[in-house]
């Protein structure tokens, strides 16, 4: 784990998206980062059709390589808003298809809550991170994102996916590339 | 007899639950103003803060407190007087159908647990459970359940040979296990008692009681300190970022039950521990 004394006196790492492999490489678990601009939520359903999609090799409505996927079903916007609260769902729902989805480029993956040692591998492996938002923080959150448009997946409703452009939203690193972690019941890998 | 007719529900639960998805009941959020003050880490206390703005987002933004806005379910205590008229199911899911479409909720239901595009579209149907109580009122708690943390809670069938250690290893080692998952500062609600089937119901029952009541049971309530105690000793913390505050309080229920069983449930309850009562 993580000094759990460090982060907060610190003032947040501004991260701007998408992803350069250099920037993920510097991350370390247990950072305050604030987010700046283009993440994509998918959650339980969207992950079975990318995964289906990608096992078949058929094209993808999104490009993974430096994506960062969050793991969020909004509520829907109420007008004029875009959408509505979105924080993040529980992460280790999404464990069995994060690996596959590192190794296809994507660089972070965004929700709450420990997950398997599959996917501390695999961010180590990939050059990749996971971050964790606020959970249960939906107004918050909801309130720093200002663009969201529905990509794929409609029929999905709240499962679908959305590319969302957030500002100054605030996320801790989890695990970063090199096995740490922030949680206090995990040690970093060796 | 007190005639009642079950369409006189709709209209107050229906502002309830609109109610309930953008106002953090008051002890909830004393109880994480009093826990900002006190946990010894400053990474749980940022956390705590930022939880504290979020209830203020969801105030002053009109935002939903949590995206989740939860499964919608009802206990509805009827007096024993009371001659209910109507389709009582379908006066509360005209209620949830009509706040969770005006208020910009977040449909969470699938009518079909195996198909994944089933979403009913209005968060229906509720869950209702059914008591009679003397009287001539009709009494509805309801809560607005997230996934994240029903998903970690728990039965076990003890041995009664277990006793009280059992009940707060198992307790303390879900809670240890669930980690930042759902999303802690939680509410626990435990049901001690029963059997397979209503001990979780008085778990459930549990969450409606205020923070920090203790149980009017001497016993009881000494156990649900002992569990909260041993609960924030692990350190899990806020979102399981380490801390002294895993949870805000333990409630506990009990009930007779079978002299060779002891059953215990776990109801997990998040932070935003959306609940509120209506009586007519």
């Amino acid at each position: 784990m993580s000094d759990p004394t460090a982060s907060s006196e610190a003032t947040p790492l501004r991260l701007d998206l998408p992803w350069d492999h250099e920037c993920v490489a510097a991350l370390r678990a247990g950072q305050d980062v604030r987010l700046y601009g283009e993440i994509f939520t998918a959650r339980d359903a969207a992950h079975a059709r990318l995964l289906a999609a990608l096992e078949a090799g058929e094209p993808l409505p999104l490009e993974l390589e430096g994506a960062t996927l969050y793991y969020c079903g909004p509520t829907p916007g109420r007008p004029p808003r875009v959408v509505g609260a979105a924080g993040p769902t529980t992460s280790s729902r999404m464990d069995r298809y994060a690996p596959a989805l590192y190794r296809a480029g994507v660089r972070a993956t965004l929700g709450k809550g420990e997950r398997g040692l599959s996917v501390r591998e695999a961010c180590c492996e990939c050059g990749a991170v996971y971050l964790i938002t606020v959970g249960g923080g939906g107004a918050l959150l909801g309130s720093r994102i200002v663009e969201a448009e529905v990509i794929a997946y409609p029929e999905l409703g709240p499962e679908a996916i959305r590319r969302l452009v957030v500002e100054d939203f605030p996320a801790w690193v989890a695990y970063d590339a090199h096995g740490g972690s922030i949680f206090s019941d995990e040690e970093d890998l060796p | 007899m007190r005639q009642l007719s079950a369409s006189q529900l709709t209209a107050p639960v229906r502002a309830l639950l609109l109610e309930m998805a953008f106002r953090l009941p008051e002890d909830v959020r004393q109880a994480l103003a009093c826990a900002r003050g006190t946990d010894r880490s400053p990474r749980a206390r940022e956390i705590l803060g930022l939880l504290l703005d979020n209830v203020a987002a969801a105030e002053t933004e009109s935002l939903p407190l949590c995206q989740d806005t939860g499964l919608v379910v009802v206990f509805a205590e009827v007096g024993e007087e009371v001659c209910l008229e109507g389709h009582l199911q379908g006066a509360i899911d005209e209620a949830v159908a009509a706040a969770y479409t005006e208020g910009y909720l977040r449909p969470s239901v699938l009518a079909d647990p195996l198909r994944r595009n089933s979403n009913t579209g209005a968060n229906t149907p509720a869950i209702i459970h059914l008591e009679w109580v003397p009287g001539d009122q009709l009494t509805l708690h309801v809560v607005a359940k997230g996934g994240g943390s029903e998903n970690q809670s728990g039965l076990w069938m003890l041995s009664p040979s277990h006793g009280r250690e059992g009940i707060i290893s198992a307790v303390v080692e879900r809670v240890r296990r669930a980690g930042g998952q759902p999303c802690p500062p939680l509410i626990l609600g435990l049901g001690i008692g029963g059997n397979f089937e209503t001990a979780p119901l008085l778990a459930k029952r549990s969450l409606f009681r205020s923070l920090g009541e203790p149980s009017p049971d001497p016993d009881v309530a000494a156990l649900e300190a002992e569990i909260l105690a041993a609960v924030n000793a692990t350190g899990v913390g806020p979102l399981g970022m380490g801390g002294d505050t895993t949870a805000l309080a333990v409630h506990a229920l009990t009930a007779p039950c079978h002299l060779a069983s002891l059953p215990v449930a776990l109801n997990v309850q998040c932070h935003a521990a959306r609940h509120g009562t209506v009586v007519i």
